[in-house]
């Protein structure tokens, strides 16, 4: 297929299309209006269904049923809509469904406003909902990956039987890169949905259950370990990062999403004026890459995480880090996206060279 | 070219946003690396609008310009706002048709359009936005001619192939304005 033109929220429609996804429930949001738009003018003409649901509280229970008849599902909405949907996130992870949300960020608290922020990192990494749970959380930094991770997160959401979400920001969401699609193509080694309420006449006669509610805590607490041990096999099995420039850097910046970009832009600039930095680009947040740290803490100097939040994947890198090495922290919130050029003043500022 | 980021600026509704999708097309088409990022937050809603657009050899990173190559200016507001935002050596164009002023900066190409009088001789209004973009391939040397026509093509796809000589015309009449380019 030739590279195409499109912009961040058509490429993720497109891509989950194109993952065999027939069904969308949500409810209007900017920065993520163009995925239901695409999704209301697109899924008709593959034989799938657009609803547009009175709120993102009833989305979510869409997306809820659809799951649990074993369809391909997907909702998107932007931050204030994604923590409305927080109850159903949970009772679909702890009902071990299938599905895929996107969250194109934007700046809260509250209705905040429509500009990009990264600021609901603890919401999708920590929980987001009630209990012990976690969704498997991917970040693209490029509308190419943006395709990529959404076809695989709904391999993943299959795999599992959990939700995966798929968190960009504003300006993923509205900018325009060229982009290569891949061809539909059927879901491969995944296990059979044998728990799907397709009916007893699919299902031998027997009635299938789908529910959260254990109400003996023995119970309960043996199907939180077994949700663990499953989170356990995605630690082991689903990290993803990328290192940038790492092998001889004095200091490694750690972003995600387009934060990374503008780290890239910035690591160009400080590579010219002589100074010796690198990317650590967690892709999964869920889980977390902690295990790359490894790889570059011996020769790094001082950690910069910069994020479009008041420092959120910073406890996270903390972890990893673990005291060993200093970790500096640069954030603008409100909306604002950093420039390259701030973050190439706080690479100076650590490494004490330059103008 | 190593890259070229450039601002395209003006009211909503001046074809901004696709002046840039022109730019950020050919240049696709031409094997380069290309972001196009339009504004979306309160300020569309007073009535401006503009666009960041990057061609490069290289991958890009920060999809938003904050030292630019090139500056479109099509109206005052965003020839005050963006005037500054060009580095040293880089070129402006504006839209002469509605700017009064001359530019500040004497360190830029600088080339002011008269774009809605030769939109008009070319028959509409609507294609100024075209005129410009002749006019910046002229200065600037972007992308191809050629690339252009082709993403204008893409661009207005089967249904529009009515308006296919019009907008080429203003193509060719922004470029006919701005060559032999002053320096």
């Amino acid at each position: 297929m030739a590279r195409k033109l499109m912009k961040g929220n058509e490429v993720i429609a497109a891509a989950a299309i194109n993952a065999g996804c027939r069904y969308f429930f949500g409810y209007p949001i900017t920065p993520q209006n163009e995925i239901p738009e695409y999704m209301a003018r697109e899924l008709p003409k593959v034989g799938g269904v657009y609803v547009q649901a009175e709120s993102e509280v009833a989305a979510i229970n869409m997306v809820y049923g659809a799951a649990g008849a074993g369809a391909r599902v997907l909702t998107s909405s932007s931050s204030p809509g994604i923590s409305l949907m927080q109850e159903g996130i949970s009772y679909i992870a702890g009902a071990e469904l299938p599905c895929v949300l996107v969250n194109i960020m934007r700046a809260g608290p509250g209705l905040g406003g429509v500009q990009p922020s990264q600021a609901d990192y603890f919401q999708a990494t920590k929980g987001g909902g009630h209990g012990d749970y976690h969704v498997l959380v991917l970040a693209p930094a490029n509308l190419q990956e943006a395709a990529d991770l959404t076809q695989s997160a709904f391999d993943l959401a299959d795999r599992y039987r959990n939700p995966v979400m798929v968190l960009a920001d504003g300006m993923i969401g509205q900018l325009m890169e060229p982009v290569e699609l891949l061809p539909a193509r059927p879901a491969v080694d995944l296990p059979p949905k044998d728990w799907a309420t397709t009916g007893t006449a699919t299902s031998g006669g027997r009635r299938r259950v789908i529910n959260s509610l254990y109400l003996y805590p023995d119970q309960l607490e043996q199907h939180v370990h077994a949700l663990y041990a499953k989170y356990a096999a995605m630690e082991h099995a689903e990290v993803r990062y990328e290192l940038h420039q790492c092998d001889d850097a004095e200091v490694v910046i750690v972003a995600y999403g387009t934060t990374s970009r503008i780290a890239r832009s910035a690591i160009e600039k400080c590579r010219r004026l002589g100074l010796r930095v690198g990317l650590l680009r967690p892709i999964t947040l869920y889980p977390f890459p902690f295990a790359a740290f490894e790889q570059v803490i011996a020769r790094t100097q001082a950690f910069l995480v910069v994020e479009m939040s008041m420092g959120q994947m910073l406890d996270d890198v903390k972890i990893a880090v673990a005291g060993r090495k200093p970790i500096s922290f640069y954030g603008r919130t409100g909306g604002i996206v950093p420039t390259p050029e701030e973050v190439v003043k706080q690479v100076q500022a650590l490494l004490g060279g330059g103008p | 070219m190593a890259e070229e980021r450039i601002i395209i600026a003006g009211f909503g509704g001046q074809g901004i946003l696709m002046i840039g999708k022109l730019l950020a097309q050919a240049g696709m088409l031409e094997g380069k690396h290309v972001t196009w990022l339009p504004s979306y937050g309160p300020e569309m809603r007073g009535g401006t609008a503009n666009c960041h657009v990057i061609i490069s050899d290289a991958p890009i990173g920060a999809p938003m310009v904050t030292e630019a190559t090139g500056v479109i200016a099509m109206n005052l507001p965003s020839l005050d706002r963006f005037e500054g935002s060009v580095q040293p050596g880089g070129w402006l164009l504006l839209n002469s048709s509605l700017i009064p002023r001359v530019p500040a900066r004497s360190d830029l190409r600088i080339l002011p359009v008269p774009v809605n009088e030769i939109a008009q001789q070319q028959g509409s209004q609507r294609v100024a936005n075209v005129v410009m973009l002749g006019a910046c391939l002229a200065l600037s040397r972007l992308v191809q001619r050629a690339s252009i026509v082709a993403a204008i093509e893409e661009v207005l796809g089967h249904g529009k192939q009515h308006l296919l000589a019009i907008n080429l015309n203003a193509l060719e009449a922004g470029l006919a304005f701005a060559s032999p380019v002053p320096v």
